[in-house]
């Protein structure tokens, strides 16, 4: 079995909360405690329906305001997967928690109100989708109880997101038409629809392929620690330990270590429970070479032949996430890629992106919380990048304020030089 | 430790094995970035399976920093025999900050129904100040609890241990933020993302011992609230209440005075997965009187420094 990470989003009210509980519940992951509290509070409050949404609204204020302030993570499973759903606000003053849930989502699920259609929320977060590079997006017609399950109203729905995508780099997406609040099309595939010969939203969500999304061509091996027990038993024992954030490692291949250029073979692949042939993204491991070079955290091993970017010269697209302090021009940061850290200045911002529009500011002179925008970079100390949509590790990094130690903002790399 | 795992052709990992790399990844991380990092460990499955994990991700070297035990002085003493033991065979240190020495030194006052899961956290944070920790992880994880939920893996804390679930840092891909200031610290989730079942699977599979609470016997039991408490020198009957003999086990081995049993026959692993895989009632609702408060108690305890 294995896991599919997915990101909600949607504008405030399109029912994403409703949506979340109804295939929590429907998969019976709702524990008959959570619910028995759900209900009483809704009794409480004299709603109408009992409110799915409670099962996920954690925090006090969301609860008191009825929003989604923060990313919250859920957790379900059925037979055949197992998913972890980052379930992100849909308010436009929290972007940067759709971002931040977004950055490790296989899939998109992007909710509409099938009364309203698609509106500014809708585009904004597909868009994010698809900045971010989740491979698979998921649009979510719902309410479509509302509309007396009308097939016109789905079609036109459906066919104005169709064209708004294509000016995006969409790799897959299916639009699903649901009722979050009656659980139609949600778990099961609904009869009052009758015209949709679809599938489920969980059967879609059980059955998408996302193992090759991984890329397991490019060998990348950001050293995260250095291994040296220093013991009797292991006395001479130097391993370096990572997560591979791309490729496949075998026993005797042929090693770069970048920046520096020295070559060796791999003579171990180990774990604590034995030496293994090969090796592949996510796992981590350790791994020892042939040769004692000067290895240390935050450097790369990678075959010789096929090597990321070395680069102090980074263009990046920048979503800034600091509401104190906007991003200027010529300042500096700490910047976090892979398991290096550098210091890093801002040397242009080429243009901040309505994200709406999709129109390019180019006199821009600041980026403010939850704005988006391409920058050159200059780093204290080269960074072993890859293009981001070739590789989300080695393609994304943070930027840290030096003062405050907040993180600030996401960066996805463009070309390097 | 057991045979290697196959790597299948496909180059597909499972469940288990995915969420191990990243906690793997986790706790190196912290390593490498924060000076002097701590776990909380109690004798309960979740930390006990953390341990497991440090392990494995410095082996062969040990595991390169000290645990702690926040005591109640209110603990199972199987659970406490079972602490001790598992820190000499890993060769770790072991620190314990005691409640019950923190009551006699007058530095926190005990309630008056005598439950001490509150008063747990200013002995934590003096612990944690004292020794100067900058990072502690925990065996917290998002399945528990709605507060719990909302954490990052990384999750910052001011010079007061408090949380502010508003104005968390956004945590990206995995470029976890290590950075503070003096007096600051991090708590680190290694086991976020995994669920009671994805512990219970795991303990399967690595073959890791656990106190016997864990597992089905019969023990004399207090109903109480709809929950069964082990009579114990930590909780006694009221009047009126009586005792009976039954067949139980624990989910969680918190403080004895607050944590219940479950009806059970679940006397091995393999039964308590089929038991936790069908069960319709959450780990904390099922054994936890302390967060029957309040519908926010884990986010106000939170917010003062608790897990």
């Amino acid at each position: 079995m294995d896991i599919l990470r997915f990101a909600t989003a949607g504008s405030v009210d399109d029912g994403k909360s409703t949506l979340i509980g109804r295939l929590l519940y429907d998969t019976k992951t709702v524990f008959q405690d959570q619910m028995d509290s759900v209900e009483r509070t809704s009794r409480d409050r004299g709603e109408e329906h009992v409110n799915l949404a409670l099962l996920t609204d954690g925090l006090r204020a969301e609860r008191e305001q009825g929003i989604t302030i923060d990313v919250a993570y859920r957790y379900f499973s059925t037979p055949r997967r197992k998913f972890i759903i980052a379930d992100t606000p849909g308010h436009v003053q929290y972007t940067r928690n759709m971002v931040t849930g977004a950055s490790t989502a296989d899939l998109a699920l992007v909710l509409v109100d099938a009364r309203k259609g698609i509106v500014e929320q809708s585009r904004r977060h597909a868009f994010l989708a698809t900045l971010l590079q989740v491979p698979h997006i998921v649009l979510c017609v719902n309410k479509m109880d509302l509309v007396d399950y009308s097939e016109e109203v789905f079609d036109e729905i459906h066919a104005e997101f169709v064209s708004f995508a294509a000016k995006l780099r969409v790799p897959d997406l299916t639009v699903l038409p649901v009722s979050a609040l009656h659980g139609d099309n949600v778990v099961t595939r609904s009869a009052k629809m009758p015209w949709f010969d679809g599938p489920s939203l969980l059967h879609h969500l059980e059955t998408v392929h996302v193992a090759s999304d991984r890329n397991l061509i490019d060998v990348r091996f950001p050293v995260q620690y250095v291994i040296r027990p220093q013991s009797d038993d292991w006395h001479d024992y130097r391993g370096y330990a990572g997560q591979i954030a791309g490729g496949v490692l075998r026993r005797g291949d042929e090693v770069m270590a970048l920046p520096s250029g020295f070559t060796s073979r791999i003579k171990s692949i180990e774990t604590a429970d034995g030496e293994l042939e090969e090796a592949f993204a996510p796992m981590s491991v350790t791994v020892r070479l042939e040769d004692q070079i000067d290895i240390s955290r935050g450097d790369m091993l990678c075959r010789p032949t096929n090597r990321p970017v070395v680069a102090q010269d980074v263009d990046a697209m920048i979503c800034w996430m600091d509401e104190s302090a906007p991003l200027q021009v010529g300042r500096k940061y700490a910047i976090k890629h892979t398991t290096r850290s550098a210091r890093t200045i801002i040397r242009d911002l080429s243009y901040r992106l309505d994200v709406n529009t999709l129109h390019r500011d180019e006199d821009a002179q600041e980026l403010r919380l939850n704005e988006i925008g391409r920058v050159k970079l200059r780093t204290t100390a080269p960074l072993m990048c890859d293009e981001y949509s070739r590789n989300r590790t080695t393609g994304g990094f943070v930027l840290i304020d030096e003062g405050t130690h907040r993180t600030v903002a996401a960066g996805m790399i463009g070309e390097a030089s | 430790m057991n045979p290697p795992p196959p790597v299948a052709n496909d180059y597909q990992l499972s469940q288990l094995d995915a969420l191990e790399a990243e906690s793997i990844f986790i706790f190196r991380e912290v390593v490498a970035e924060l000076e002097k990092p701590v776990l909380l460990f109690s004798g309960g499955k979740d930390s006990i399976v953390m341990l497991r994990l440090a392990e494995k991700a410095f082996w062969p070297a040990r595991i390169p920093f000290p645990v702690m035990h926040v005591d109640t002085g209110h603990n199972f003493p199987e659970v406490l025999e079972f602490r001790d033991r598992r820190v000499r065979e890993l060769k770790v240190q072991l620190i314990v900050a005691s409640v019950q020495e923190a009551i006699d030194n007058g530095s926190v006052v005990e309630p008056p129904d005598g439950t001490r899961n509150r008063i747990q956290t200013p002995v934590l944070l003096d612990a944690l100040a004292k020794h100067r920790f900058t990072a502690v992880f925990g065996g917290a994880r998002r399945d528990e609890d709605k507060a719990r939920a909302k954490e990052r893996i990384f999750s910052f804390r001011d010079e007061f241990g408090q949380w502010d679930p508003k104005n968390q840092r956004p945590e990206l891909w995995n470029a976890y933020n290590g950075q503070i200031h003096v007096g600051e610290s991090i708590r680190v989730f290694p086991l976020s993302n995994w669920t009671e079942l994805d512990i219970w699977s795991y303990i399967a599979r690595e073959e890791i011992a656990l106190p016997a609470l864990y597992f089905a016997h019969d023990r004399e039991v207090v109903e109480r609230d709809g929950m069964l408490f082990g009579a114990n020198e930590f909780f006694r009957p009221r009047d009126g209440e009586a005792t009976s003999v039954q067949r139980v086990r624990y989910r969680t081995v918190g403080d004895a005075s607050l944590t219940a049993a479950v009806p059970s026959d679940a006397d091995t692993v393999e039964k308590v997965i089929e038991e936790v895989a069908t069960t319709r009632i959450t780990e904390r609702g099922a054994t936890r009187g302390d967060d029957k408060f309040s519908e926010a108690a884990m986010e106000d305890r939170k917010r003062e420094g608790y897990f």
